[in-house]
């Protein structure tokens, strides 16, 4: 144990020595967590309205309010022809256009319904759908509130439902909400399998292992030596973002902090394992960066924090099953958000203590394959 | 104090050692000659327990090289040929490390590494990395010491070294082994070679020849001539087509001309280069060197 007090000892030393690994340690997590929650953000709000208005009645001029009025759209300008507005849209100075026909009022009021046309720029399909999405919602609402000025005398009008809703454990759809909690998942997740993989190759590039091996030092205690102080990195590191959650975004904490790193405990050594394996496989730092970096792109795209894991394919759901971070990201947000309790996260527990004894006995039998 | 008996290792194939058998007394300053490729690493890999010959037995110490691989490790102190500590540790980081994990300190080895150690005392606060090429090695000497091994292993320690850091290293492991430790050293450095009480000549993984540097050269077969002449390219070229040359080298400023019997002596050589319209003619019998042995053998 002495030995691996030393190695331990040795290993914070050049952490701390080394001037891009401590501020990546803790300025990465400070800074991805504002950055992506602020920046990577779905709801879209400013798309730009083109509107071609042929009927200039109060009721085109009140749906053309309705539509600037709800926050989600600028309007551009006003054009004069559908086709005008359509180059606009070409040129990709307008998102939307809303095109209104002649004589809507009119229509309305002689017949009970008109038409409008909408037109999205689906360059960016995400953002064209949210844009007719919202502009759907919002002819919706325009349909209820005139409705009952066009209803014929003596006609009933139709019944409707009038749909009332909230949003459990995100009463706002806070989007931040939404994206600290797992955000700080993954960052820990990534630069702890990162630094593994680079620390034990490290010693392999610069051939250090080889005056290691000439002294007492035991294999394990080695490997113990590399692993033991990025776990511990791994509890700090989500002090800090816990903290910085806390402190900037105001996330909830509805669970236990106690759940929280008692689970980073146990999910960390995964990553480790990781980390462990693709040292194996790698002679120089470059190589397991490139070769970390390929699952880990994996890991993040797939982790459900940019994409929900349900709506991914079936085959999809089932190799992410093999994704540590998936867990991770979902555990965060189950007990942060929804304040959940071991009983709730014991599936999640037990796939994520499963996925670190399968990473960590390949990486040790890969380790003594290729010392041998 | 080292023993090995037809060790054979080869790599993909490629064969490093070939049937090595050796034997080093306690307390000898043992040197291992060849040029690069011969297998000098390989073989001091295996006796530092770092790899496992494929055939063959060997015991250092006493201590079988396979089976009591973890006892040897606490006797042996090994050099790698390349700068292995840790570069972004200070010195003393180095040495508290080293000695930390062969769980000894720095004070109580002190009597041993104080000869070099004050050399690179006056640099503790520096990073390894930031070490010029002599204190590494004296660094990495300390570092291999710290533990009081009975046999140092140091490979190619001259290399990437200046001529006046070189010859320090080599006083400062003369003065070793008067403590009584076996040195046990590879070079690929002719005149070094001279300086070890006893020497193996290796090339391609075989052994040529072994004994004192004195033994070996008295060995050599030929009678030797030193000669010169003002232009010394044409001068070796001619001397090679002289009737009985067995072969002819430059050393520097003379070329080493062997020949296979003594039936000419200085003044025949002399006048055979004269004729040949060569200018400041100097030729003289001298005693072979270990390099002339080499290239005798190779």
């Amino acid at each position: 144990m002495r030995t691996v007090f030393f190695l331990v000892q040795k290993e914070f030393l050049q952490i701390f020595r080394n001037k891009v690994m401590l501020p990546l340690l803790l300025v990465m997590p400070v800074f991805q967590t504002v950055l992506l929650s602020f920046a990577a953000n779905y709801e879209i709000k400013n798309l730009s309205l083109a509107v071609v208005d042929n009927d200039h009645s109060p009721t085109s001029m009140a749906l053309i309010h309705k539509f600037t009025a709800s926050g989600y759209f600028r309007l551009e300008d006003n054009y004069p022809s559908i086709r005008s507005a359509d180059d606009a849209l070409a040129a990709d100075k307008v998102d939307l256009t809303l095109e209104i026909p002649p004589q809507m009022e009119r229509n309305m009021v002689r017949e009970g319904s008109s038409k409008v046309s909408l037109t999205a720029n689906a360059i960016n399909a995400v953002k064209a759908g949210l844009a007719v999405g919202y502009a759907n919602n919002i002819l919706r609402d325009f349909n209820l509130e005139q409705a009952p000025k066009f209803a014929k005398a003596g006609v009933a009008m139709p019944a409707l439902i009038d749909v009332s809703y909230s949003n459990w454990y995100n009463p706002k759809l806070d989007y931040k909400t939404f994206m600290v909690p797992g955000i700080l998942g993954e960052i820990v997740s990534l630069i702890i399998c990162f630094l593994t993989a680079l620390a034990i190759v490290r010693e392999r590039e610069m051939g250090t292992i080889e005056q290691i091996n000439v002294t007492p030092v035991k294999k394990w205690q080695f490997i113990v030596g590399k692993l033991l102080p990025f776990w511990l990195l791994s509890l700090v590191m989500m002090a800090v973002g816990l903290t910085v959650g806390w402190l900037v975004f105001r996330i909830p904490m509805e669970g236990s902090l106690g759940l929280v790193f008692l689970y980073t405990m146990f999910f960390t050594p995964g990553m480790l394992g990781i980390g462990f394996l693709i040292s194996n496989f790698s002679e120089t730092q470059q190589q397991a960066m490139f070769t970390a970096w390929f699952f880990l792109i994996i890991f993040i795209l797939m982790c459900g924090l940019f994409t929900p894991v349900d709506s991914m394919p079936q085959w999809a759901q089932y190799l992410n099953m093999l994704n540590p971070v998936k867990y991770f990201v979902a555990f965060m947000r189950l007990v942060l958000l929804k304040g959940a309790g071991f009983a709730e996260i014991k599936w999640n527990f037990l796939s994520v203590v499963t996925i670190a004894v399968v990473a960590n006995t390949l990486a040790v039998w890969t380790y003594r394959k290729r010392v041998a | 104090m080292i023993n090995i008996e037809n060790i054979s290792k080869s790599y993909d194939g490629v064969l490093a050692l070939d049937n090595i058998s050796l034997n080093v007394k306690p307390g000898e300053l043992f040197g291992i000659l060849g040029p690069d490729g011969a297998g000098k690493t390989t073989l001091i890999r295996i006796l530092a327990t770092l790899i496992k010959a494929d055939s063959g037995t060997g015991t250092l110490a006493g201590l079988d090289l396979v089976k009591d691989y973890r006892k040897i490790r606490t006797i042996v102190g090994y050099m790698p040929g390349r700068f292995s500590l840790y570069q972004d540790l200070t010195v003393r980081e180095n040495l508290e490390f080293f000695a930390n994990v062969f769980g000894t300190t720095i004070q109580q080895s002190y009597d041993l590494i104080r000869d070099i150690y004050v050399q690179i005392e006056p640099f503790n606060e520096r990073r390894a990395g930031a070490l010029s090429g002599g204190m590494k090695q004296k660094l990495a000497l300390c570092c291999a010491m710290i533990h009081l091994p009975k046999v140092l292993l140091l490979d190619e320690p001259g290399t990437g070294v200046d001529p006046v850091s070189r010859k320090e290293f080599w006083d400062m492991l003369k003065h070793l082994r008067s403590t009584g430790i076996t040195i046990f050293v590879s070079t690929a450095n002719m005149d070094e070679a001279e300086k070890c009480d006893r020497v193996v000549l290796l090339q391609k993984g075989k052994l040529l020849a072994s004994g004192t540097p004195s033994e070996i050269t008295a060995a050599y077969p030929h009678p030797l001539y030193a000669v010169r002449a003002n232009d010394m390219y044409r001068l070796i070229n001619d001397l090679r087509t002289l009737d009985q040359a067995a072969g002819c080298y430059a050393f520097g400023e003379y070329a080493h001309l062997s020949m296979l019997s003594d039936n000419l002596n200085t003044k025949d050589i002399q006048h055979f280069l004269e004729r040949k319209g060569h200018e400041d003619v100097e030729v003289l019998p001298t005693t072979a060197n270990i390099e002339d042995c080499f290239i005798e053998l190779m």
